[in-house]
């Protein structure tokens, strides 16, 4: 065997041990801050700082590695099967909160308004409640509040989004035809699409809290609420990330028409994004 | 040192003392006094033997195995190494067996489940670490704690030997007492966390979930006193909140109910009488023990980070009506409880005054019961 | 298909680097292998000697010890650290050991995340161990994590939150790593259905992983913010349900209960035949068992929850369900018990252990199978019964699989024979000890003892001093055991490249130790 087809092992990886130290100061950071514990901010911010660090390290070795070489077709199947199931992992975490919402509106929340074997339920703790959706539950948790609608900003982000993924298509076709412009521009307007529906959510988030008074404490309502498009919001930032350094990376050429993973593994986190949000659209703002 | 010491006499002691007491000794579950609690029985069983018979099967096989096939017995390694035929026959067979058992199982959930028409209806509820029975549509309601000698025996080097404690852990100050041959049901819920009430005898125990109501019954065949206990951790003295039913006859159940509910109409057209207060410190000590104790411990000194120490708390040596409030209404997301409804007026009289004044606590005043029950 | 391993560098035969930086920076799947398997071992021990504190206060009736509030710490942590930091970092290192070996590939396909995966671990663990030193203490609630109660926890509540959380960020990363490395580092020949079944269950084992590690790292989020943030998921005040977080646990908690024993059932089918001198028996049928449990742990979860109140329809359904997975395990047995058929056996210490599975583990299904039956269950549910149950396939399960596979590749490992006179003392020793710890639960609780508690009435008194007496004697085997592994490690008699007699697979190929960069030329496969 030449070393042509050498599986690519490295060594010396330093970057998890730095994670790792960044992870731990981060949560605990995080953690005492919840507890009150004076300037654990700090803690917080390092880890941050540590975390961010290591990113930058680790995929600048990974990109290195891509741009000598490195990778031949062994390797790029093992990143695009692992970064598959990275996505798999997290369907499932939304999963478990999709699944909440539901188990709510279809369980709890009619139990206790004295459906099925609610009856006692109701009669004997929650008389007078009845089961609805929205509602922040028997003990108008957070007080009144009003529905957010579906209709004005959130229809307004599902376009964004779904247009997002066709803009992000197109550059994905500007890629493998060669068009630089088409693959930058189409980035860009991805890019600052992503941003503006982030932007959005923050005034939707805004006139939530200022407006409706819905807040996270608003019952079983705000609370999936909030977990939901709070989750999905932050996973819209971080797609954006990377969507911002696979621009930057087009922009320094790093990318051919047959080899360009990194922007593929990208542009599937930022449809899976999309997806989420369809079934956020339908489930938490519309039904 | 000692503490081993004292552990190897009771090693030794428990060791002979058990030996006498093997009469109520129980190594299989309890058959029970009602007609579920018998099902279950039965269904345990059956399942039991299906497993033992099986089990004698498939060990035996291997047992043979091993005996007979072994390299030192000069055995030769044949090289079959798959059989459609089997693979089927041993699913198929098992399959059949789990079918033939579910039958019965079906019959018994679908008897369990049917709560409909009771004679009379209870509802538990389960605080930390206590049980509360309401006797529905009657005028009678009351808790249900770990008797007193238990509690003095249980606690950490108490040196008391629970082998001379009457029923230790078992036994309660006020038990729960019900008809014989009475449909019964039990609406179970809880004030706090999850708690679940299980009494062996009666085949089943059913999870007491804040906010949510669960549906129960038994008919008791024969009077007697059963016991149980709670079966959900539910916090520090999850295992120290035993549940006690007296089943009395029809005649007597009806004497019982009758002197409960004279009781409580005493209570309530009681004149609210003026306490001493060093009297009144005397039963605050009491009900600090039957009540705080758990979570604040014996000194007040409490547990840093989550049960705050009684001993110098701004709360305590503070305004009065704050200390009244937080014992009455609790403190919600904590394992504070709104002891308003678990105490009688005298007795939250008692227990503030004993705070404020023990405990290492010096702060010289005094609540009167009938302050409590103007805040009621 | 990649065959060869190199690096940028490309100095071939260049060993590991030197000193502690080696260990912390390594990328090479036999060291990180070591590190999972030091760190489980480590980790037992601590779990452990949480285990000898809650049997001495259980000796006799009365709290002579500990405080009721520490003891709940001690079971809640003793759990936590025994599926988290022992049963599964052992077969993931375990797997970092032996799959790429067994499928003929030079490395895990991503070595750096797998370093990664590993290094979390102590951290995670530094904090969860860290919350005994805070105010209120450890988490308390039970390693099930139930609110209300786990939310009443003191300062630990937060890092044993994001601890968790750094657990299951280790274990996707390792599961990723597992399938990748099965999916694109086959040898060439190497075909799904010639695998190792080892190989095979931790490949069904990655996807239980994957699949609802993040689910419980859902659960254990909506804890945190019912907590800190006002949500009321867990609470019905608000429209939610304390009963709702069970469920969501449950739904991660069966298929993790598989995750512990199914790469157990992959190891007893490579030791048994060794021993034997005789094929598997059924090594398809073993394929599609396997996949049917993986499936079925799915649609199970309720039958932890049988006495919430659940509709009569749910309780059918999950019984039934429940029940059905007890056919997939019998066949596993029946073909264990095939392979040992006819066979040309002998007793070394891997295979005491893999007998001694066999037949224990078969007792904790049978406890299963009668758990499953909800009306009993209600009886039988938080009780000593279903401590004695999941002790049974837990210990005399999953850890007994993995003393086994110790005895049986730690020769390969180290290039050393273990002691066989000790190994057989350890194998006696443990199992006796076990039976005496474990097997009198079953009947305290049927008397009717309940799970989680410090103190119990005198009735129970006999039982549970010989299950504590058992304790200490199963605790000291395991001190044991750490002697053998050490002395081992040091030294002893040669092993050869074939170790055992009958063993069959690539590992055995390999000289012993194997070289640092496993197959740099791609084996053949017949
Ligand atoms: C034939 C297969 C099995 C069946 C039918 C079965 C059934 C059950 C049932 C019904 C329970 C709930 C009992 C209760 O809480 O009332 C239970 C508990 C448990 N089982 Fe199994 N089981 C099986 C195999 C396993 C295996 C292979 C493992 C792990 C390796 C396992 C680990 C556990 C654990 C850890 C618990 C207790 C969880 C807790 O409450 O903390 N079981 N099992
Ligand atoms: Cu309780
Ligand atoms: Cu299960």
């Amino acid at each position: 065997m030449s070393s042509e087809n050498a599986y690519y092992v490295p060594h010396d990886a330093k970057w998890p041990i730095i994670g790792s130290i960044g992870l731990m100061l981060f949560f605990c950071g995080f953690s005492a801050q919840l507890n009150n514990t004076p300037s654990a901010s700090i803690v917080t911010m390092i880890g941050f700082l540590v975390l961010v660090y290591m990113m930058f390290g680790w995929f600048g070795e990974v990109i290195d590695e891509s741009e000598s070489g490195a990778y031949k077709s062994s390797e790029d199947a093992s990143f695009r099967v692992g970064m598959i199931w990275f996505i798999f992992s997290e369907v499932m975490f939304f999963a478990a909160f999709f699944g909440a919402l539901f188990y709510i509106r279809n369980f709890s929340v009619p139990w206790l308004g004295g459906d099925g074997s609610g009856a006692i339920t109701n009669e004997y703790i929650w008389n007078g409640f009845e089961a609805m959706w929205p509602t922040n539950g028997p003990g108008e948790v957070g007080g009144q509040y009003e529905k957010m609608g579906a209709w004005g900003l959130p229809a307004i982000n599902t376009l964004l989004l779904l247009s997002s993924g066709v803009t992000l298509t197109w550059a994905h076709w500007g890629l493998i035809a060669n068009k630089r412009k088409q693959l930058i521009f189409g980035l860009i307007l991805t890019v600052v699409l992503g941003i503006v529906f982030v932007g959005l959510q923050a005034l939707e988030y805004s006139h939530g809290y200022h407006d409706l008074n819905l807040t996270m404490g608003t019952g079983v309502y705000g609370s999936t609420f909030y977990m939901l498009t709070g989750f999905h919001g932050f996973h819209v930032t971080v797609g954006a990330i990377m969507l911002t350094v696979m621009l930057v990376r087009s922009i320094k050429g790093h990318f051919t028409p047959e080899n360009h993973f990194a922007f593929e593994a990208t542009a599937w986190y930022w449809h899976f994004v999309d997806v989420v949000w369809l079934g956020l659209f339908v489930f938490v703002y519309w039904l | 040192m000692n503490k081993l010491k004292q552990l190897c006499a009771g090693g030794a002691a428990l060791t002979f003392m058990s030996s006498i007491a093997r009469a109520d000794y129980g190594l299989n579950l309890p058959v029970g006094v009602t007609e579920t609690s018998r099902q279950v029985y039965d269904l345990h069983m059956l399942i039991l033997w299906v497993c033992v018979v099986i089990g004698v099967i498939v060990f035996g096989a291997m047992i043979y195995s091993m005996i007979y096939h072994r390299k030192s017995r000069g055995a030769v390694a044949s090289q079959f190494h798959e059989s459609m035929t089997a693979e089927l026959v041993w699913t198929v067979i098992p399959f059949i067996i789990l079918i033939v058992m579910a039958i019965p199982a079906t019959t018994v959930l679908i008897d369990m489940h049917d709560s409909s028409e009771p004679d009379l209806q209870i509802k538990v509820t389960g605080y930390q670490w206590k049980w509360r029975y309401e006797y529905i549509g009657e005028d009678v309601d009351f808790f249900s704690t770990l008797d007193a000698a238990s509690n003095e025996a249980r606690r950490v080097g108490s040196d008391i030997d629970p082998a001379t404690v009457d029923n230790y852990l078992l036994n309660v100050d006020k038990p729960l007492v019900i008809p014989v041959g009475k449909k019964v049901g039990f609406l179970l819920t809880a004030s706090d966390v999850i708690h679940s009430w299980w009494v062996p005898d009666f085949g089943w125990k059913k999870d007491a979930i804040p906010g949510f109501i669960n549906e129960a019954w038994v008919k008791v065949d024969e009077p007697g006193v059963y016991r149980g206990q709670c079966a959900e951790l539910c916090g520090r003295d999850h295992g120290f909140m035993p549940i006690v039913v007296e089943v009395k006859s029809e005649a007597d159940y009806a004497t019982w109910l009758a002197e409960q509910k004279a009781g409580s109409t005493a209570e309530k057209t009681a004149v609210i009488e003026e306490i001493d207060p060093l009297e009144l410190k005397n039963i605050g000590k009491k009900v600090y023990t039957a009540n705080c104790v758990a979570c604040h411990l014996q000194k007040g000194e409490g547990v840093a980070g989550i049960y705050p120490a009684i001993t110098g708390s701004a709360i305590v040596t503070g305004d009065i009506n704050q200390h009244v409030d937080l014992v009455m209404n609790g403190k919600p997301g904590t394992a504070m409880a709104a002891f308003k409804d678990q105490l009688s007026d005298t007795e939250l009289a008692a227990i503030i005054t004993y705070q404020r004044n023990s405990l290492g606590n010096k702060v010289g005043d005094a609540m009167q019961p009938i302050d409590i029950a103007a805040l009621r | 298909m990649a065959t060869v391993t190199d690096s940028l560098d490309d100095h071939h035969d260049h060993g590991p680097a030197k000193g502690l930086m080696r260990w912390v920076t390594t990328t090479n799947h036999k060291d990180i292998g070591t590190l999972y398997l030091i760190f489980a071992l480590v980790m037992f021990m601590v779990g452990g000697a949480m285990a000898m504190v809650i049997r001495l206060e259980l000796f006799q009736p009365g709290l002579q010890f500990v405080d009721p509030g520490f003891f709940n710490q001690m079971t809640t942590v003793h759990a936590l650290v025994m599926i988290f930091g022992g049963v599964m970092p052992a077969f993931v290192g375990l797997a970092n050991w032996m799959l790429p070996i067994m499928i003929g590939g030079p490395d895990m396909a991503l070595p750096r995340m797998n370093n990664w995966s590993f290094w979390i671990l102590p951290f995670a663990f530094a904090m969860l161990l860290g919350t005994f030193f805070m105010d209120g203490g450890a988490p308390a609630g039970g390693w099930t994590l139930y609110p209300p109660l786990v939310l009443q926890g003191g300062n630990g509540f937060p890092f044993m939150i994001f601890a968790i959380h750094m657990m299951g960020i280790s274990s996707v990363m390792g599961a990723i790593n597992v399938i990748v490395t099965i999916l694109n580092m086959r040898a060439p020949g190497m075909t799904l259905m010639k695998m190792p079944l080892f190989v095979w269950t931790w490949f069904i084992t990655a996807y239980l992983l994957i699949a609802v590690m993040p689910v419980l790292a859902g659960a254990v989020t909506m804890l945190l913010t019912d907590r800190f943030f006002d949500t009321t998921f867990f609470s019905a005040a608000g429209g939610g349900d304390p009963v709702l977080f069970q469920h969501i646990f449950w739904f991660f908690g069966h298929p993790e209960v598989y995750i512990l024993i199914l790469p157990a059932f992959g190891v007893i089918s490579a030791i048994i035949p060794t021993f034997a001198r005789k094929p598997l028996f059924g090594y398809s049928s073993m394929v599609y068992a396997t996949s049917s449990i993986a499936f079925l742990s799915f649609i199970v979860w309720a039958h932890h929850m049988f006495t919430v109140g659940l509709p009569l329809q749910g309780e059918l359904f999950f019984m039934y369900a429940t029940m059905l997975i007890a056919v997939p395990t019998g066949v596993k047995v029946f073909n264990w018990i095939s392979t040992m058929w006819k066979g040309s056996m002998t007793f070394e210490t891997p295979m005491l252990f893999a007998i001694g599975f066999v037949i224990m583990f078969t007792i904790g299904g049978f406890s299963g199978l009668m758990l499953a039956i909800a009306p009993a269950d209600f009886q039988y549910h938080d009780t000593y019964f279903v401590v004695a149950h999941f002790h049974y396939v837990l210990v005399t399960g999953a850890v007994y699989s993995i003393m086994a596979s110790v005895y049986y590749w730690i020769p390969k490992w180290t290039g050393n024979m273990y002691s066989e006179k000790l190994g057989q003392w350890h194998f006696w020793l443990s199992t006796i000890s076990v039976n005496v710890l474990f097997f009198p639960q079953h009947f305290l609780g049927l008397a009717g003892m309940p799970r989680r508690i410090p103190d119990y009435s005198v009735q129970f008194a006999e039982f549970n001093m010989w299950s504590s007496i058992g304790g200490f004697a199963f605790g000291l085997s395991q001190v044991f055991f750490c002697f053998i592994v050490y002395k081992t490690i040091k030294g002893g008699e040669k092993a050869t490249d074939q170790v055992w007699e009958g063993a069959e697979g690539l590992e055995w190929t390999l000289s012993s130790p194997p070289p640092y960069h496993s197959f740099s030329t791609a084996p053949e496969i017949k």
